[in-house]
């Protein structure tokens, strides 16, 4: 006993050491999956408030680009509203159109996009119904997913982040594929596993496709800038040019699915039954 | 004992609010960030006990971590820098670090950047290889390491210089 009680005296240092690099590696490995650690994230009081508190600083710097933003975008909805004759238009370009999804705006107050794994921080949580899984988009194109939720804030996966992957399809044809990000370049996504069939072409638009509860079908990504058949010579992968630019994003939207949880519900209960 | 406790914890929140205000956000050439912030291990005072010094760099990396949603690669690379410290300093200063009469701003500029240099080096290499978490990558790692590197040792010695009090 007075042995062991020598031995942890003597070599206090070392074992705190151990076990605080225990704790950290542990976050870290934690925070390389996709079910993140619950303690360490931006969507806290401290740092919430913190960066609240920059992005009210840095907002007056950035007023002129995000009114001429919204102008734009006032502008493209006044132009469907008003040529809403032509009803295809409103079915490809209108966001809303079936009336199931909710939207909720919300501010960027911190944006990563030079890490590996990037992450946006939102004033905006639980109490203005933010949910995780929920989908982030700007006036232009889509942004990520929701995180984590706190009271008052809340963390968003970016597209910008090597555990971002959503489903995406060719606007033209609807060849569909899944958006990865490669870590490199914050203007640059990839679209791969897009059958070899598919008619690729540059400058195509790339949009979200229908086949999740998160986004709504339609939202633009970006164009095609090159691509090449994979290996395998069986699928595309595609170098996209993203429309938002994720360095710069102030204000965005959360949408809403409001029949997700039936759809979950419905899809659960089918992978039970088999 | 007292005055040089309040300034530890002053040093902690101003670096921790200057990096995340300021220098997480310089981006140089796309993904060049200096991380200044780890001024807070190199100028902890050296008599201090160990425990400590241990403790509060893993504190320090941890509420980088939370800002920057990083899990603990800040806290391992802090704590990795913090439990070298020692070493590197008896290797460094020699004698004088035997004796307790080392004061990082006071030593000579050769003796200062080797010391600073060092352990940038150490903290920048884990921090980065646990943020790409692959050894694929590991030219990528060395690349950020060098250049951050560099970025973090000019502004840590400019810093050490502009506010180190002298007194004779």
């Amino acid at each position: 006993m007075q042995q062991i009680v020598n031995f942890l005296i003597k070599y206090r240092n070392f074992l705190l050491f151990v076990i605080l690099l225990f704790i950290s590696l542990l976050f870290t490995i934690q925070s390389h999956s996709y079910q993140r650690s619950k303690f360490v994230n931006s969507a806290n009081f401290l740092s919430g408030g913190v960066y609240s508190k920059l992005s009210d600083l840095d907002l007056y710097f950035s007023l002129k680009v995000h009114n001429a933003e919204l102008l734009e975008e006032n502008k493209r909805l006044r132009e469907i509203v008003y040529n809403s004759k032509d009803s295809i238009t409103i079915q490809e370009d209108s966001i809303n159109s079936s009336g199931n999804y909710r939207f909720v705006t919300a501010r960027v107050i911190n944006n990563n996009y030079s890490l590996r794994d990037n992450f946006l921080t939102l004033r905006a949580g639980a109490k203005d119904s933010i949910k995780q899984d929920l989908g982030v988009i700007t006036s232009k194109g889509i942004v990520g997913i929701v995180d984590k939720v706190s009271n008052k804030f809340s963390t968003v996966i970016s597209i910008l982040n090597r555990n971002s992957q959503i489903n995406a399809k060719l606007k033209k044809s609807g060849h569909f594929g899944i958006l990865i990000w490669d870590g490199k370049d914050p203007n640059i996504v990839k679209l791969i596993d897009v059958q070899q069939k598919a008619p690729v072409a540059l400058g195509d638009t790339i949009v979200t496709g229908g086949k999740s509860t998160i986004f709504p079908e339609g939202i633009g990504i970006g164009t095609i800038k090159d691509f090449k058949l994979d290996a395998s010579e069986n699928y595309y992968t595609i170098n996209i040019a993203l429309f938002n630019d994720m360095t710069n994003i102030g204000h965005v939207y959360v949408i809403e699915n409001l029949d997700r949880k039936e759809i979950n519900d419905l899809e659960q209960s089918t992978t039970d039954e088999q | 004992m007292n005055n040089s406790l309040t300034r530890n914890i002053f040093r902690f929140v101003i670096l921790i609010l200057l990096q995340v205000a300021l220098f997480n956000n310089i981006n140089f050439l796309g993904y060049i960030n200096p991380y200044p912030y780890v001024l807070f291990i190199l100028l902890f005072p050296i008599g201090d006990n160990r425990a400590s010094l241990l403790f509060f760099s893993f504190l320090l990396g941890l509420t980088l971590d939370m800002f920057s949603n990083s899990g603990g690669m800040h806290a391992a690379a802090c704590l990795i820098m913090a439990y070298a410290r020692p070493w590197i300093l008896s290797s460094v200063f020699g004698v004088a670090y035997e004796y307790n009469t080392v004061k990082v701003s006071n030593t000579s500029f050769v003796e200062r950047l080797t010391y600073v240099g060092i352990l940038i080096v150490i903290h920048h290499f884990v921090l980065f290889f646990l943020e790409t978490f692959n050894f694929s990558d590991i030219i990528y790692v060395l690349k950020k390491t060098l250049l951050s590197g560099i970025f973090t040792l000019i502004l840590s010695l400019i810093f050490i210089t502009l506010f180190s009090v002298k007194r004779k």
